[in-house]
C-alpha cells in the first residue's frame, strides 16, 4: 500500500532535529506539525512574520491579526516572536531557517523544482516559495509520485516554470523516499508494500 | 507639524494623482489599510500601479480598487484569492508583475533605505531572472533587483502616538513597515491614537519619521480563512 497523506507527513517529520527552525508549506507539509516527536523542540516559521506558530484557535478565539502564510487563523506559543516581512525573508534568505518542507507539481533529477505556475491555467503566484528554496538549509519535497493522469511527477527535466534550480535535497512521495545526488536520484526507502519495480515504473527520472 | 487628519479623504487630499505608484501594507486581508483603500476608491484616481503582496478579495481590500478599474498594474507575489483579478488579468486589462514575496519586501525596504538595487539568489534560473543582470559572488549566482520608490505608501498599524510612532499587532505587521518606508508620502491608519509619551520608546516598531499623515478609524478586519480546533473533552 502506498503511503497516505499522514504517512508521508510522518515520514517527513523523521527529518526534523531538536532545536530546528522550520518552514512548512501548505497542504501535506502542514500535517508534518502533527508528527513532531515527543520531547523535540521544533520552531515553525510562518513567512508572513512569525516564529513559534501554534495550533488553530478554539472556536470563538480566532484573531484576525494572527494568521499563517495560508491565511488561516492560528495561535501563538510562549516563545513566539513577530516581525515584519523584510526581516522574515531576511532570515529565510540568510540561511537561518534549517529546513523547508514544500509541496510540488514537478521535481527533476537535478533538484529542479516547479510548484507555482501552469502557464495559461493557474496563475496565482509564487508567494514565498522562490525565496524559501533559494535560502533555507535543506529543501524537502512531499508530494504524490504521479499526477491524476498517472504520469510521473519525478522527471528527468521539469516541464513547468521553475521555482528554483537545483534546490531540492530530498523527495518524499506516496511510493518512497529519494535523495538528490550527483547524476540522479538515489532511492532510499520504499513505502510499505511498494516494490522497486513499481517504484521504477512510476519514476521518469534516472535512479542511481 | 500636525500629522493627525480627520478622515481618509482629508489625509489623501492633495497626494493622489493618476498613474501614481502606491505601496500598500498587508498580507492577505490581515493588516491592510482598509480605510485608505476605501478613500482611494472614492477619490477615483486611475491608472494606478499598486505594489502589494496580495490583491485582496473581490469585495474587500484592494479588490475594491480592481472592481472600479482604477488599477493598471499590480506588483504582487500571490493573487490567488481574487476572481475579478484573474478575469482582468487573463483578458489583458490588467498588468501583473509577479515578484517573489521576500524580494518584494526587500525591494520596499531597500527603496526606503536609499538603496536603488541589490543582488539576491531568489529566482536565479527561473523566469524571474529574465532580463535581469546576473552577477557571481564567491562562486554563486545572484540577480539584480531594484528598490521600490513609491509615490505614496498606505499602511495600517495597531496604535500610534500623535507623532506617528507606531506599534503593530501580531502578524498584522507583515508588509506594513517596509511599505511605509518606501513612499515619498506615507499615510498610516490606526485603531487607536495614544497620547505622545505613553508608548515605551524601546517598543516602537516603526518610528514616526516614516509617517507623514495619520488617521484613526473603525476597522472591519475580515478573516480570510477561519480555521478552528475542537476543545478536547475534559
Amino acid at each position: 500500500m502506498p503511503w497516505d497523506r499522514n504517512q508521508m507527513a510522518a515520514r517527513a517529520a523523521r527529518e526534523l532535529q531538536d532545536g530546528m527552525y522550520v518552514n512548512l508549506g501548505i497542504g501535506i507539509p502542514t500535517l508534518v506539525s502533527n508528527h513532531i516527536p515527543e520531547g523535540m523542540t521544533v520552531t515553525l516559521q510562518s513567512e508572513n512574520g512569525m516564529l513559534g506558530m501554534g495550533p488553530f484557535p478554539y472556536e470563538g478565539e480566532e484573531d484576525p491579526d494572527l494568521i499563517n502564510a495560508g491565511k488561516q487563523t492560528i495561535t501563538e506559543l510562549p516563545h513566539t516572536a513577530y516581525f515584519d516581512s523584510a526581516q522574515s525573508f531576511g532570515m529565510i534568505r540568510g540561511g537561518k531557517i534549517a529546513m523547508a518542507i514544500l509541496g510540488a507539481m514537478e521535481v527533476a533529477e537535478n533538484g529542479d523544482l516547479a510548484n507555482w505556475m501552469i502557464p495559461g491555467k493557474l496563475v496565482k503566484g509564487m508567494g514565498g516559495a522562490m525565496d524559501l528554496v533559494a535560502g533555507v538549509g535543506r529543501v524537502i519535497v512531499v508530494m504524490d509520485h504521479t499526477n491524476k493522469h498517472g504520469e510521473s511527477k519525478v522527471l528527468k527535466e521539469c516541464t513547468l516554470p521553475l521555482t528554483g534550480k537545483g534546490v531540492v535535497d530530498l523527495i518524499i512521495t506516496n511510493l518512497g523516499v529519494m535523495e538528490v545526488v550527483p547524476g540522479g536520484l538515489k532511492l532510499l526507502e520504499l513505502a510499505d508494500g511498494v516494490t522497486e519495480e513499481d517504484f521504477r515504473a512510476a519514476t521518469e527520472a534516472r535512479l542511481v | 507639524m500636525k500629522k493627525l487628519y480627520g478622515s481618509a479623504a482629508e489625509a489623501l487630499d492633495g497626494v493622489l494623482f493618476d498613474g501614481m505608484l502606491i505601496a500598500s501594507g498587508g498580507f492577505g486581508l490581515c493588516g491592510i489599510p482598509e480605510l485608505l483603500i476605501d478613500g482611494i476608491v472614492e477619490a477615483g484616481v486611475k491608472d494606478l500601479t499598486v505594489a502589494s503582496n496580495n490583491a485582496g478579495v473581490d469585495d474587500f481590500g484592494l479588490g475594491k480598487l480592481l472592481a472600479t478599474r482604477q488599477v493598471k498594474k499590480m506588483m504582487s507575489s500571490y493573487v490567488g484569492e481574487n476572481a475579478e483579478f484573474m478575469r482582468q488579468y487573463l483578458s489583458g486589462e490588467l498588468e501583473l508583475e509577479f515578484i517573489p514575496q521576500g524580494t518584494l519586501a526587500e525591494r520596499m525596504r531597500a527603496g526606503g533605505a536609499g538603496i536603488p538595487g541589490f543582488y539576491t539568489k531568489t529566482g536565479v534560473g527561473t523566469v524571474i531572472a529574465e532580463g535581469k543582470e546576473v552577477k557571481e559572488f564567491d562562486g554563486q549566482e545572484y540577480i539584480l533587483e531594484r528598490g521600490i520608490f513609491a509615490d505614496l505608501s498606505i499602511v495600517k498599524a495597531w496604535k500610534a502616538d500623535e507623532t506617528g510612532n507606531a506599534i503593530f499587532r501580531k502578524t498584522a505587521r507583515n508588509f506594513n513597515p517596509p511599505a511605509a518606508m518606501c513612499g515619498k508620502v506615507c499615510i498610516m491608519e490606526v485603531e487607536e491614537i495614544v497620547p505622545t509619551g505613553s508608548l515605551d520608546p524601546d517598543a516602537i516598531h516603526l518610528p514616526g519619521i516614516y509617517v507623514h499623515r495619520l488617521i484613526r478609524g473603525q476597522h472591519e478586519k475580515r478573516i480570510e480563512q477561519r480555521t478552528v480546533r475542537q476543545k478536547e473533552a475534559v
